[in-house]
């Protein structure tokens, strides 16, 4: 009897969690005549595809979508890139400094936007970046990529000795070495790092709003979060433009699961 | 082997050109992170429009912080997000990982337990801003769906204007938030859990500990780095919110939610106080700067102890 009671307050628990993804769910799926007549808490009495076009036509949706996925890939791929490069020289090269080079690439990662928020948007317009999305990934492109080295060094510090000089003994060079060694063999971490850099960049807000101002280039989150700010919505388009921002992050939630638990752990205790 | 040996020898030597590789990702640091957090520092001793030339102005932008109240306040406001985001989802994190781990996972095997976690987690992924426009929409005063449930439950008399009332908008923010960061300690401290010796708590059942007992005694001590870890990142990520607070509630009512990374924001882009923004900025770097500070030392002298 007991064992079920903590196990059904769990399965409560998750209900409460859970019930803003099923309010939205439902509504996202509601005509506006019936929402306006029923309000939010009814069960739709079809499924209704008109609120989710009002707001994917008002919002060009699918261009943000494109804008997302060109952005959070560009990033991933880079920032992984360099991460691997930094850590190479940190986590294997051990090269002098390296503690301190080290702690300003955690510092890099940790300094909130807000202190670079001007200065990128002023550079941005100096070099005639403001406003691509090429500004974005190179923002993000550093910020995720200094993460990476401070997680990837600690990990290339532990990286087996007897596989560099068994390289080394055999002729290949120090690019020889990073390629065909040390890449090969943290290919389960250098996905987990290109994961979260995907997802982390996805959910971006402050920097890629303020280094895109025109609706052609924004995000998702951004052009999403612009039209809500603006308050001028009616509820359907608000659970509709809700659903439009939830849907992306349960599709990677339900595809990279597994990378995610990984990562959460290696992150937060390495 | 005899031939090979020296010549390892040699190439570690002549093995000077690591730094080279560091080369790429140190010159886009400094091009997108240190040479603009210098440029802000330098800004926030000036007072600068934006357009034209700023003009030096020392430390006045500074000494004005001391004396305005929206600033104090928005600081004031941070520290109840450090509840929502870090204390309280500690805590609660603790006995739902314990509970998940030691009632659900025993009794009802990983898979039970793998799928509840994962249900708390959910809001983790969402992107931060899309979380405030779905509550956005559920808190509305009108046809909100908090507000049309409790009517539906015929206690319309509980319904508020919860974004909209000063006197609950921040509790409103704060409510939101910890439901986006349960799910973070969660999955943390079930991971510490795989790790704590069972003996323990064998040992403790033994003795006659209850489970509460053991969740004191056992768990929580044998979970500390974890703790620490989870909440020192809680309260960083706390003092950073931006997001939600644009979207849900722009700073307001009358600045009941306002928060340094938000204000400074108002002064770069609507108040066209870039100087005086640069300088909230700052002192919010300077706050976790000394947070992240401490949490390195922490975890240094942890892994020599």
């Amino acid at each position: 009897m007991r064992r079920h009671a903590v196990l059904w307050s769990f399965v409560a628990l998750a209900l409460v969690v859970l019930a803003p993804f099923g309010v939205v769910l439902v509504n996202g799926f509601k005509s506006p005549e019936q929402y306006s007549t029923d309000g939010p808490i009814s069960l739709p009495d079809r499924v209704s595809l008109d609120g989710i076009t009002a707001v994917w036509e008002r919002v060009d949706y699918g261009e943000k979508l494109l804008n997302s996925l060109l952005i959070s890939s560009s990033v991933a791929v880079l920032a992984v890139v360099l991460a691997v490069l930094n850590a190479y020289a940190l986590g294997i090269g051990r090269i002098k400094g390296r503690t301190w080079v080290l702690v300003l690439f955690l510092a890099a990662n940790t300094l909130p936007q807000e202190a670079l928020a001007y200065p990128l948007y002023f550079l941005a317009n100096e070099t005639g970046l403001y406003d691509t999305r090429l500004s974005v990934i190179i923002v993000f492109t550093a910020i995720q990529s200094a993460f990476g080295t401070y997680l990837l060094a600690s990990t290339f510090s532990g990286f087996p000795r007897e596989l560099l000089d068994a390289a080394v003994v055999d002729g290949a060079g120090k690019w020889q070495t990073l390629l065909r060694v040390v890449v090969p063999v943290s290919r389960p971490t250098l996905g987990v790092l290109f994961v979260f850099f995907f997802i982390w960049t996805w959910n971006e807000f402050f920097l890629p709003m303020v280094l895109l101002i025109s609706n052609g280039n924004q995000t998702v989150p951004v052009s999403l979060g612009v039209l809500q700010g603006q308050q001028m919505m009616d509820a359907t388009a608000s659970s509709a433009s809700a659903l439009l921002g939830v849907v992306p992050a349960i599709a990677f939630f339900l595809l990279f699961q597994r990378a995610l638990a990984r990562g959460i752990t290696a992150g937060a205790i390495k | 082997m005899t031939s090979a040996a020296p010549r390892v020898r040699r190439r570690r030597g002549s093995g000077g050109t690591y730094p080279l590789f560091l080369v790429p990702g140190a010159l886009l640091l400094l091009a997108v992170i240190l040479v603009p957090f210098g440029m802000n520092i330098g800004t926030s001793f000036t007072s600068w429009s934006g357009v034209g030339d700023p003009t030096w102005i020392g430390l006045d932008n500074y000494g004005k912080l001391l004396g305005d109240s929206t600033f104090w306040q928005s600081f004031r406001n941070n520290a109840a997000l450090v509840v929502a985001m870090a204390i309280v989802p500690t805590a609660l994190g603790l006995m739902i990982a314990a509970g998940l781990h030691d009632h659900v996972g025993r009794n009802f095997g990983p898979r039970p337990a793998a799928i509840l976690r994962a249900c708390v987690y959910l809001p983790q992924v969402l992107p931060i801003a899309v979380a405030g426009i779905v509550w956005g929409w559920l808190l509305a005063p009108q046809g909100g769906a908090v507000n049309e449930l409790l009517g539906a439950l015929g206690a319309e008399s509980l319904a508020r204007n919860w974004l909209g009332d000063p006197d609950l908008a921040l509790w409103s923010v704060m409510a939101v938030l910890l439901w986006v960061q349960i799910g973070y300690p969660v999955v943390v401290f079930m991971a510490g859990m795989g790790r704590v010796d069972p003996s323990l708590h064998e040992a403790a059942q033994l003795d006659g500990a209850s489970w509460w007992g053991r969740f004191r005694h056992v768990t929580v001590p044998q979970l500390r780095p974890e703790v620490f870890v989870v909440l020192l990142t809680c309260t960083i990520a706390s003092l950073k919110v931006f997001a939600p607070v644009y979207v849900l509630t722009r700073g307001g009512p009358g600045g009941a939610t306002n928060v340094p990374a938000y204000y400074s924001f108002q002064n770069f882009f609507e108040k066209a106080k870039v100087g005086y923004g640069s300088a909230i900025a700052t002192v919010l770097t300077l706050l976790i700067v000394v947070l992240t500070a401490l949490f390195l030392r922490a975890q240094n002298k942890g892994e020599d102890g």
